[in-house]
């Protein structure tokens, strides 16, 4: 088949990007997906333990944390991420990927500069704006309580 | 059921995640960042918590679940002392699962050695 350059730069354009975007979005899909059903298999099981809603919900966390911690120290985190794009980072374990991997990485400059410094590269922007954002809403709703 | 809406809405909350980092320039840190903002917005305006109650951990697991609990937790706490629940609310709903990754973080580094990132 002949194409001019013209044409072949207008099917690659159109094709590559498009299909590149579904891929991605698939992987998101399906690993977010599975990490989520994965969370809601341990919150069941944690709620049959006996604990509350609210520590269910809280071991649940620290489980998912945990596991994720487990896997990005072994390396196996990194490895599904690069495919699973946003499906690995915006589960609870991609925060705690976020903490973990630098905290591993930056050890080499030790472990109060190096490890505990650099753990909040992500999870401190993260804790600063959500954290603000609460404060803000918590103002906002104790003037708003007496009408609510 | 249950299980099924937590798989299809925490996956539906990934897509909408992997949209914004290939079709916008925002970076990974700055999509976790407006995801946390985005859930406390969503919980204080009553739209989260229903979603919560639908989908559980598919709700819960993803960053905007995280914001959730933020809201939630200072909620609670000014019902409880009033203002200054402001200031503690927050921080106290997600201590878990923060000094869960914290500690897990240490723990990591002690134990583990740096694997290639990509």
């Amino acid at each position: 088949m002949k194409t001019s350059k013209q044409e072949y730069k207008g099917l690659c354009e159109g094709a590559s990007p498009r299909s590149k975007l579904v891929k991605d979005c698939l992987w998101a899909f399906f690993v977010g997906g599975a990490i989520c059903l994965a969370g809601e298999c341990i919150r069941r099981m944690w709620l049959m333990s006996g604990k509350t809603l609210s520590d269910a919900a809280a071991m649940t966390s620290v489980t998912l944390v945990a596991a994720s911690a487990f896997a990005t120290a072994m390396g196996w985190y990194q490895k599904l991420a690069s495919k699973a794009g946003a499906g690995t980072l915006v589960p609870i374990t991609g925060f705690a990927n976020a903490v973990v991997s630098p905290a591993i990485e930056f050890k080499t400059e030790g472990l109060v500069t190096g490890t505990a410094a650099r753990m909040f590269l992500i999870a401190g922007p993260v804790l600063v704006y959500g954290l603000s954002a609460s404060v803000v809403w918590g103002i906002v709703y104790a003037f708003l309580r007496p009408w609510l | 059921m249950k299980f099924l809406w937590a798989f299809l809405v925490g996956g539906g909350i990934c897509v909408i995640g992997q949209l914004l980092l290939d079709l916008t320039a925002l970076t990974p840190a700055r999509i976790l960042t407006s995801y946390v903002v985005a859930g406390v917005f969503l919980s204080a305006v009553g739209l989260y918590g229903p979603l919560v109650e639908f989908a559980g951990c598919g709700a819960s697991v993803p960053l905007l679940g995280f914001g959730h609990l933020l809201a939630e937790g200072v909620r609670h706490a000014v019902d409880r002392s009033g203002f200054a629940g402001a200031l503690w609310g927050g921080l106290g709903a997600c201590a878990a699962g923060v000094t869960a990754s914290l500690v897990c973080g240490l723990i990591a580094a002690c134990f583990a050695r740096s694997h290639d990132q990509n």
